[in-house]
């Protein structure tokens, strides 16, 4: 606590409210000027948090809460809440094909965009972590796709994998590959969709690694040379285990984000109902809700959709911390 | 790692940064050539002179302009309430003693990563009770504070003000909001230049919950772009010129402060 000090009284110019600027009259040592700054000292730091958790609980944690009350309703976009009807539309959604379809997409889209994205983060952010010349200018270049919005994205690479006549298909076709089904094929589309993803990401996540890079003390390096490790040696056994954290770190948010995708597979989709494919081969879970929701004008399945969704990340959270506390237990804690 | 790098290592950098380039060179590609010639899927390599002609059709198509302002003021309305909000939290979580401010911590660091997107459903009811469905106040309300935000200004002012600084402001008599006025936010300066170009750029690049929440006629600019490329995704020019022109904004904050993402995501800005 910083003590009760004398005020000294000087400053009678008034402050921008919420909180009584300095009292302007009355002698120091006034009992009542003691008063009041002890409430401010006392008020002031909830005063500060309060807009924040005020607001955050309203339209962030309490729509979350809320999901749950509309997923046991009957509960239509149009008509409002109806009946009290348990965990009915949790079995209506868990018995619709498409949920089982949907999440494997969404699993398969994440694993394809984190795995490749992530070797090729760390790769890109060694190379960064050199001395290079016009380093900033280099750490920009690769930032590039990230202003790129993900509407974006899937638009401009939706044409790059034209079935009939887009570029890559008349590359590959070039190297004598038959063109590629990247719209109708399950799994050519989680390629296509994924690439997306990792242009994206994959500069940003690099420069997160390249940070951690940084923090490796130098004389780490120093000494390992003199004791004759060459520099892919000295990047396994030094770097990687220093920047374990780091992936972790970068791991556990992009599953959060990664297995709720919905921009890059719904503008993928270019048949008229976008509902991610002619048969769903690439639609996610996000986007069943979505077209629970918005298409089928009903909340409730689709806050019984955003529900399992949740539980789903949850459960990879958790899978996720596990793993790495395996593997911190192997390696060496940092 | 600490050694002059040589030929390999510029070769691999200029390959990678080629490959972040090429889709946006693509994209004003097609999109400067005639509808005929984009169809074809190679065209010739270099620009074909239409694209201001292709990007008029796509502005007549959809209601640009209008997209293109909706997202200005949600992008930097909520910009600017987050950094203002998210400093004056991060302050006193900082700097400030009060009862219950580790619990209060702990919930802000845990609310970082819940997936506040899965709320749409109760939103989009409580949009339409305070009577903002369809306006753009029903996507500027959702962002107007982010747990991330306070979290970020709290790391950055544990070390940006010194606590003898803040001791000798109380001393000559300041009340705790002129401390946080005159001592807190010329040192916040840097980290929320930082807080606020991250927050600008994820609600401009924002697509799930405005395309819920925005009817037809009042879009946002990447809702805009969905229905340009739900209705003419056969001309390839006029949807490519359109999305060029949707990137440029963000181009341009990327040539203006490109050093300062870099610095903020080395520093730790997280996806939010």
């Amino acid at each position: 606590m910083p003590q009760d000090l004398k005020p000294s009284g000087g400053d009678t110019r008034t402050v921008s409210p919420p909180l009584p600027p300095p009292a302007t009259a009355g002698p120091p040592r006034s009992a009542w000027r003691q008063r009041l700054n002890r409430l401010d000292v006392r008020l002031s730091p909830y005063l500060y948090i309060s807009p924040f958790f005020v607001l955050f609980l309203l339209v962030g944690m309490f729509p979350l809460a809320y999901t749950a009350w509309v997923s046991v309703h009957d509960w239509s976009l149009i008509g409002g809440k109806g009946d009290f009807v348990g965990l009915e539309n949790f079995r209506e959604v868990l018995d619709n094909p498409y949920f089982g379809k949907q999440l494997v997409n969404t699993v398969s889209i994440f694993l394809l965009s984190s795995g490749p994205q992530v070797v090729i983060a760390v790769t890109l952010a060694a190379l960064l972590d050199t001395h290079l010349r016009a380093r900033t200018w280099w750490r920009m270049s690769i930032l590039l796709p990230f202003v790129v919005s993900p509407v974006a994205v899937a638009i401009i690479f939706g044409s790059l994998y034209g079935d009939r006549y887009g570029l890559i298909n008349e590359l590959i076709g070039h190297l004598g590959i038959s063109p590629i089904q990247w719209h109708t094929d399950r799994f050519a589309s989680h390629v296509a969709i994924a690439s997306m993803v990792n242009w994206r990401w994959t500069g940003y996540n690099a420069l997160i690694f390249l940070a951690a890079m940084q923090a490796v003390p130098r004389d780490l390096y120093e000494s390992a040379s003199i004791d004759g490790a060459g520099r892919v040696r000295q990047f396994f056994s030094i770097t990687l285990p220093m920047i374990r954290p780091t992936m972790v770190f970068v791991i556990i948010t992009s599953t959060i984000g990664g297995l709720q995708i919905f921009a890059e597979p719904r503008l993928f989709d270019q048949t008229a109902t976008h509902s991610g494919g002619s048969d769903r081969q690439f639609g996610t879970i996000t986007m069943l809700v979505y077209d629970f929701g918005w298409q089928l004008r009903d909340l409730g399945r689709a806050s019984a959709t955003a529900w399992l969704l949740f539980l789903v990340i949850c459960a990879f959270a958790i899978v996720n911390y596990l793993l790495i506390r395996r593997l911190g237990a192997l390696g060496e804690e940092s | 790692m600490n050694r002059r790098p040589g030929f390999l290592v510029y070769g691999l950098l200029t390959a990678f940064v080629l490959g972040s380039a090429a889709p946006l060179y693509w994209s004003f590609l097609l999109g400067s050539h005639t509808k005929e010639v984009a169809a074809q899927g190679v065209p010739p390599l270099l620009p074909g002179g239409h694209f201001w002609s292709n990007a008029e059709r796509a502005i007549e198509t959809i209601p640009f302009w209008k997209a293109l302002a909706n997202s200005m003021i949600v992008s930097t309305v909520t910009a600017c309430s987050v950094v203002f909000f998210c400093t004056l939290a991060g302050y006193a979580f900082a700097k400030l003693r009060f009862r219950g401010r580790g619990p209060l911590l702990v919930f802000v660091i845990a609310t970082m990563a819940v997936p506040t997107q899965l709320g749409v459903v109760p939103l989009f009811i409580l949009m339409a009770e305070f009577g903002w469905a369809g306006s753009i106040w029903s996507v500027i309300v959702p962002w107007l504070v982010t747990a991330f935000g306070v979290f970020f200004m709290r790391q950055y002012l544990l070390d940006a003000v010194p606590d003898e600084l803040i001791e000798a402001a109380r001393m000559d008599g300041c009340s705790q909001i002129r401390v946080f006025w005159h001592v807190a936010l010329p040192a916040a300066r840097p980290a929320a230049a930082i807080l606020w170009l991250f927050t600008f750029m994820q609600v401009w690049t924002d697509f799930f919950w405005p395309l819920i929440a925005l009817p037809h006629g009042n879009p946002t600019i990447q809702v805009a772009l969905n229905q340009l490329q739900s209705g003419f995704f056969k001309d390839y020019s006029l949807v490519l010129a359109g999305t060029t022109l949707a990137t440029i904004p963000l181009l341009v904050l990327f040539i203006v402060a490109g050093r300062q993402l870099v610095a903020g995501i080395m520093q730790g800005a997280v996806k939010g």
